[in-house]
Parts: structure tokens; sequence; C-alpha cells
């Protein structure tokens, strides 16, 4: 491997302990006031507001919403990455860069065009609110921004193991006498297992801490629309600092232990492809 | 082997027995260009239909007559550039340091780096402001020394250089790993010294894969929102950036403005998109000549 070279390249020292130092000041000193001001709690204080009616009602929506719109992505981003794989057709290339759209877009711009799609006179709006379909402004409101969100992460994971399968285990599976639905299913279908869970994975984990686009589409009422991240910004503008920073440390350790799976699952789908 | 068999021109083009019936075939397509035109062609329709409503005079009379809004444009071309250097730095120099060396707790600190991405914007905002706000830990002492991080510019740097840290180191660590060193140690032995290794070696044989990261580093800097929304204190025409400017039109319900705004924030996105489409393009044309040249080599 090119990494076991012995140190003979010069500017070891300087690189990590630059690297070092910047991660530092910038990630390592601002997480550790955030655990350090919600130790200053007391114990019946932190758990008060972790624990609150409030705070449950915003856990509940925040992972809620998150999963919905991360198990949407998994479906839609199957058909997607299927679609760019295995098909030919005009304008591919075109379909295949603006996938990659929302992650380039402001997340202030997708909630500001959505929240003004969906209400009564948006463009789809007038079709689906006299359906009864509530698109801005209610939890639905989250769950589609956050689809948005998390589509391209889901689609870029799945499109290399899908590029990747080859022909022969396909052909064999029809040799066996399998229809093309029953080699999806049984065949194509298991070896994208681990790209599925990787991808739903991220997807999650983005949506769980996505504030910019929500706060547009969700309205934000306590107990109804209102997401964690909104929550602590609540108790900010009351300048109340310690019961902010606990809704923090939980969302902190939810993020991390997400963080830590994601990590694993990919270690296990390496293992798993080869 | 395997490709001998395919037809010609692309892998996509797939043996006859293979290939899903006509009509799966084109509901597919149908479906997923569906699903991308709804979710993601139509909003990007909508800000310009809706930017450009009342007609062009009166776009550009909402993007330069209100001075609030021509500060929070020149607040972000200030803001991100100067976060977007930052991490530049940083970029290369954590990825130097893995890419080519090995160390104990080098996972680690793999993952040190990625993890800014997992934490919520709003809590990285919430951070900066434990550490410096006039009640952080340390307020008492900038405030003695007349100095303001918090509500003020440098936070607004801090806090988007903190959500954006990952994107140049992790974009060089895999193009420094597949580059390899022995160009490298073939300067070293000739007697170059490190930085002429590293300005006439290396920084050529990376500088898509850095522009690259670049580009996607100033996108997410520009449009960042959480973060910046928490330490910045909304203070119109102080630290407002662009995409906090969006929200307080929008709050206004001064929709025409907001979404004027918003139109130049999602053009800035469609460059994004352009050039990473370009430099990819770019970075695989320079993979396939490596390729044809080690087979040479080895031939």
């Amino acid at each position: 491997m090119s990494t076991l070279n012995h140190r003979i390249l010069p500017g070891f020292r300087l690189s990590l302990s630059y690297t070092l130092t910047y991660l530092t000041i910038l990630v390592l000193m601002p997480l550790a006031a955030c655990f350090a001001k919600a130790s200053t709690l007391t114990w019946g204080t932190f758990w008060g507001t972790v624990w609150s009616e409030r705070a449950l009602a915003a856990y509940m929506l925040t992972f809620g919403a998150s999963f919905a719109a991360a198990v949407v992505d998994v479906a839609l981003g199957l058909l997607i990455a299927w679609v760019l794989v295995r098909y030919e057709f005009p304008l591919k290339q075109l379909f295949d860069s603006i996938i990659d759209l929302p992650l380039a877009l402001p997340t202030a711009v997708a909630g500001l065009v959505y929240s003004s799609l969906y209400v009564q006179k948006g463009w789809f709006g007038q079709f689906l609110v006299p359906m009864g379909i509530e698109g801005a402004y209610s939890r639905l409101a989250i769950v589609l921004v956050l689809t948005f969100i998390g589509l391209p992460l889901m689609v870029r994971t799945m499109q290399p193991v899908l590029a990747t399968f080859d022909d022969e285990t396909e052909e064999a599976a029809m040799c066996l006498g399998a229809s093309r639905l029953k080699t999806f299913l049984y065949v194509i279908l298991p070896t994208l297992y681990p790209a599925i869970v990787t991808g739903f994975a991220l997807a999650f984990a983005r949506a769980l801490g996505e504030y910019g686009s929500v706060v547009f589409v969700s309205g934000n009422m306590p107990y109804r629309t209102e997401i964690a991240p909104v929550l602590i910004v609540a108790r900010l503008e009351e300048f109340a600092y310690g019961e902010a920073t606990a809704v923090a440390v939980v969302l902190l350790v939810s993020s991390f232990s997400m963080l830590v799976s994601i990590n694993l699952l990919e270690r296990w789908s390496k293992r798993y492809g080869s | 082997m395997a490709a001998d068999v395919r037809a010609p021109g692309g892998s996509t083009k797939r043996q006859v027995t293979l290939q899903d019936p006509w009509l799966v075939r084109w509901g597919l397509i149908l479906a997923a260009v569906g699903v991308v035109g709804v979710l993601v062609l139509v909003p990007v329709i909508n800000v310009f239909y809706e930017a450009l409503a009342r007609g062009a005079g009166t776009y550009i009379q909402n993007l330069l007559s209100d001075p609030d809004t021509r500060h929070a444009i020149l607040l972000t071309l200030t803001v991100a550039p100067v976060a977007v250097v930052l991490n530049v730095i940083f970029g290369v120099a954590a990825a130097w340091a893995i890419a080519r060396y090995q160390f104990p707790g080098r996972t680690i600190l793999i993952t040190l780096i990625d993890l800014p991405f997992s934490v919520s914007p709003i809590v990285a905002g919430l951070m900066f402001v434990l550490l410096f706000g006039l009640q952080g830990y340390f307020g008492p002492w900038l405030r003695a020394h007349h100095l303001q991080i918090i509500f003020a510019t440098p936070g607004l740097i801090l806090a988007t250089a903190f959500v954006t840290c990952p994107f140049v180191a992790r974009e060089l660590i895999p193009v420094l790993e597949a580059v390899g060193t022995e160009e490298e140690i073939g300067a070293l032995s000739l007697g170059a010294n490190g930085w002429q290794i590293f300005w006439r070696v290396t920084v050529p044989n990376i500088k898509w894969g850095l522009l690259y990261g670049v580009i996607l580093c100033n996108a997410r800097a520009m449009g960042e929102f959480g973060a910046v929304y928490v330490v910045s204190g909304h203070i119109a025409g102080k630290t407002d950036t662009m995409p906090l400017r969006v929200e307080k039109l929008f709050q206004e319900y001064n929709l025409p403005a907001s979404f004027a705004l918003a139109s130049l924030l999602t053009s800035l996105a469609l460059v994004t998109l352009l050039v990473k489409v370009g430099l990819e393009r770019k970075m695989q044309g320079d993979a396939a000549t490596a390729r044809q040249n080690t087979s040479k080599a080895s031939a």
C-alpha cells in the first residue's frame, strides 16, 4: 500500500499538528463546551427539559418524519438508480446531474419554494388542497421536504452497487427458469440490501438535523409541527441556554450513534460486497 | 472477457435476453422522470417563475434597491470565501497526513473530520454561542478585550467553517491515495524539498479533486442556514447573510423579494452542478489516461 512508506515524505508533523489544532479549535472545543454546559444542569432540570411533553413531541416528530422520509427515499432512490444504470433514454445526462441539486441548493431556498408550491394557491396545492392533502404547514410538509433533501444520498449510494452487478448472475437465474420479477426480488434485490441500509442511514441522519428547509414549511407549532432543532432555537430566543443545551445533547448523542452505525454498516457492506 | 460479449457502446446496452420488456422499461423511466420532475425540477422552475412574475424591472429592483438585501449579498460574498479558504488549508493538511502516513489514531481522525456532517447545524451554532456568547465560557474575556464574535462576522465565519469543514478533506483523501507516492518520492530522491514537492508534484496531480472539493464546500458555505441563524442574531444590514435575508423577507410576507434573492442562490446551485459535472468528466479522463499509462508501462 502507498501509505506504508515509513514516513519518507516530509511534512508529517506539520500537517498532522495543523490538522489537530484546527479540529480542536473548530470541532472539539465547541463540542466540549456543549457537554460542559449540559453537565452544569442538575439531573432534575436536565431530565425535566429533555423529557418534557413538548420536547417528547418534538423528538417524536423529528424521528418520525425523518424515518418516513428515508423510507420514501429508499423506494424513489431505488427506482431512479435502476433507471439510470439499466436504461438509455434522451437527456439522460441532464437527468443524472439534476439528481444532485438537493445537495447544492441552499436549504432555505428549498423550504421557501416547497412552502409556496403546496399552499392553496400554489402550483401543486391548487389540486392537492381541495383533495384534503395539506402539503404545506403540516407534518406531511416536513416529510416532503426531508424526502427532497435525502434523495440524492440514496440514489448515489445505490447507483454504483447496481452498476457492478454482472449479467452472468442474472442469466443463470433466467436459465434456471426464474421470471424477471423473481430474478429482481430474489437475486438482484438481496445484493442491494447493504447499499439500501447505508443510504437509508445517510438520509435519516441528514434529516434528523435539518433545520433550514423545515422552518419554512412546517409552521412550527409547539406539540404539532415543531421539530427538535426548532425547539432549541425557541429556547435560545428565551435565553434559556441550559434548556437549549439539554435538548442539543439529546440530538448530538443520537446523531453520533447514527455516525457510528453508518461506519459499521459501510465496513459490513464492504465485507459483504467482496 | 465479459466485456467482449456485450454490445459495443456503453454498459447500459444489454443483451437482448436481459433487456426488460418495452412497457416495463418506459413505465419505469417515466416514473423516475416524474418523481425527479415533481421533487426537484418543478421547484427550481418555480423559484425563477415567482422571482420574475412581476417583470424583470421589479426583479432587479427587489435585488438592488433594498440596502439590507445588498448588504446580505456582500456579507455572504465575504463569509463564504473566508470559510472556504480556511477549510482548503485544513483539507490539504488533513488529507496529506491521512493519505501519506500510517499513525495510531488515524481512523479516529477520519471519523472526527466527518463529525460536523452529523451534527445538526442548529446544535453547531449553539455550541459557538456557548463558547463565545456573552454568557459563554470566553464571553467575559472577549468583552474585556472589546472583541465580538457572536452576532458579528467572525461568528458567521466560524459557524460556516464548522459546517463545511469535512468537504475538501473528504474529496482529497481518496484522490491523494489514488495518485500514489511514486512521483513524490521520485522528486524527493532528486533533491526537492517539501514545499517544492508539494507545489510542483502534488498540487498539479490533485488540482481537479481540490477544485471539486472547493466547489462543493463553497455551495454549502453560501447556502448555510441553521448554524448561521443561531450565531447571527438576525441584525438586518449587519449580520444577515443571503439565506437569512430570504427567511426574513418571507416572514415579512415580501414574497417577490424573497424569491428574487432565492433565485440568486438557485443560480449558484445550478452553476455548482454544471462545474461539478465538468470536473467529474475531467477527473474520469485523468483516471483513464493514468490507467492507460500504467497498462502501457506493464506491457
